[in-house]
C-alpha cells in the first residue's frame, strides 16, 4: 500500500500549490506557443488537466482516468486543428513536471514520489501525442474526401454535349467517381457527346491514360462519344515518349477546339451573328 | 424457360429484354432472333438492355456475338439503354462490346439505325 500512499501525498502535495503550479505551468505553456493562445484561455484548460491529474493520484478509480483521457484527446484535437506542432502540443504536458519540480525542490523527502509523478505525466503525454497524431489523421482523410467531391463537377457545354473538367491527379478512387459521375449525367441529361477535360491533370502516364481510356469505353457502351481535351505540350511529348495509344478517340488541343469538333459531329454550327 | 420476345418493326427487329439474364435465355435469344432475321429480312436490331442489372462475361460475349451473327444478314446491331453500373461492370472485365453499336434509349439507337441505313 505504498504506492498509495505516496501518490496520496503527491496528491495533496499539489493540491495545496495548485495556484502557483498551475500559474507557472500557463506562463511556460504560453511562453512555449509564442502567444498563439492567450494566458486566460491556457490557464482555464490546464486548470481542467490539472484537477483530474489530482484526481488521478488521490483516488484509485478508474473514472478519473477516463475523464482525463477524454479531456487530454480534446486538448489534442484542438491543438490539431489549430495548427499547433505536435512538440508543442506533448509540450504542454510535459511542462508541467517543471512546474511542480520548482516547488517540490525543496522538499528532497517528496523525491521518490515526484519520480512517479513524471512516470505518470511522461504516459499521459505519450497519449496527447498519440490522439494528436489520430486527430491529424482524421482532418486529412476529412480534407481528402471533399476533395474528391469538389474536383469532379460534370457541367453541360451545349445541349446533348457534356465536359468533366478533371483537376489533380487521376487515380483509380478518382477515375471510379468520375466515370460514376460522367455515366449518370449521360442518362440523366440523354447527351451523346462527353468531353474529357485535362488541363488541369499534372502528369499523364501510362496508368492514368489507362484510367481515360476506362472512362471512354464505359462511356462508349452507353452510346456517347468521348474527346479528350486539354493536352498541353509537355503532356504530348510524354505521351508519345511512352508510346501510349489513345486509339480512335479524338483528342484536341482546348476545350474550344473539342466543342467545335462536338458541335460538327452533332451537325451544328456557330457562326457570327 | 423464359423467352425473350422479338418484335418487328418496319424493317427494325427490337428485342426488349426485361427478364433477368440466364445463359440459356441468351443462347436462346441468339437462336431466335438469327431465325426470325433470315425470315424477315430485316436490316437492323435493336436491343433493349434497360431492365438489365447485371451483365457477366458471358452475357457480354453472346451479346457481342448477336452483333457479328446480325452482320453476317446485313443487319446492324444496336444495344440501348445500358445502365451505368453495368457499363463500369463491362470495362472493369475488359470487355467493351467491339462490333456492336451502342445508343442512350431506342429512340437515338432508331435514330442511328435510320441514319446509317
Amino acid at each position: 500500500m505504498d504506492v498509495d500512499g505516496s501518490q496520496a501525498r503527491m496528491a495533496a502535495f499539489l493540491r495545496d500549490h495548485q495556484d502557483k503550479i498551475v500559474g507557472r505551468w500557463s506562463e511556460l505553456v504560453v511562453a512555449a506557443v509564442r502567444g498563439r493562445s492567450s494566458a486566460v484561455e491556457a490557464r482555464s484548460e490546464l486548470e481542467d488537466i490539472y484537477s483530474l491529474v489530482v484526481g488521478v493520484l488521490s483516488g484509485p478509480g478508474e473514472q478519473a482516468r477516463v475523464e482525463l483521457r477524454a479531456v487530454l484527446t480534446e486538448f489534442s484535437r484542438s491543438r490539431a486543428r489549430g495548427g499547433f506542432t505536435p512538440s508543442e502540443t506533448a509540450l504542454g504536458l510535459f511542462s508541467l513536471k517543471e512546474a511542480v519540480y520548482e516547488q517540490i525542490a525543496d522538499s528532497a523527502e517528496l523525491m521518490p514520489e515526484f519520480l512517479a509523478f513524471s512516470r505518470l505525466i511522461d504516459e499521459l503525454g505519450l497519449y496527447t501525442f498519440e490522439s494528436y497524431a489520430a486527430a491529424r489523421e482524421r482532418i486529412i482523410t476529412d480534407q481528402a474526401t471533399s476533395m474528391l467531391e469538389l474536383s469532379t463537377p460534370v457541367v453541360r457545354l451545349w445541349d446533348g454535349i457534356i465536359a468533366v473538367p478533371l483537376v489533380g491527379t487521376l487515380d483509380s478512387a478518382r477515375t471510379q467517381l468520375v466515370m460514376e459521375k460522367l455515366l449518370e449525367t449521360l442518362v440523366a441529361t440523354g447527351a451523346d457527346h462527353a468531353v474529357l477535360d485535362i488541363t488541369g491533370v499534372p502528369t499523364v502516364d501510362t496508368e492514368v491514360a489507362q484510367h481515360l481510356l476506362k472512362t471512354v469505353s464505359a462511356a462508349r457502351l452507353l452510346g456517347a462519344e468521348c474527346t479528350v481535351s486539354g493536352i498541353r505540350p509537355q503532356v504530348a511529348q510524354t505521351i508519345v515518349a511512352l508510346g501510349i495509344e489513345f486509339g480512335d478517340i479524338a483528342t484536341k488541343a482546348t476545350l474550344a477546339d473539342a466543342l467545335a469538333h462536338a458541335l460538327s459531329r452533332a451537325g451544328l454550327k456557330v457562326g457570327p451573328a | 424457360m423464359e423467352r425473350v420476345p422479338i418484335l418487328k418493326i418496319g424493317s427494325t427487329l427490337f428485342v426488349s429484354i426485361q427478364i433477368d439474364l440466364q445463359d440459356e435465355t441468351v443462347i436462346r435469344l441468339q437462336e431466335d432472333l438469327a431465325e426470325e432475321l433470315v425470315a424477315t429480312h430485316a436490316t437492323g436490331v435493336i436491343i433493349d438492355i434497360t431492365a438489365v442489372e447485371i451483365v457477366d462475361s458471358f452475357i457480354g460475349r453472346m451479346l457481342t456475338m448477336i452483333g457479328s451473327i446480325s452482320r453476317l444478314f446485313d443487319a446492324e446491331t444496336v444495344l440501348v439503354g445500358m445502365r451505368p453500373a453495368v457499363a463500369i461492370t463491362l470495362t472493369e472485365l475488359g470487355l467493351s462490346l467491339r462490333g456492336v453499336r451502342t445508343a442512350l434509349n431506342a429512340e437515338k439507337g432508331l435514330a442511328l439505325l435510320n441514319g446509317s441505313a
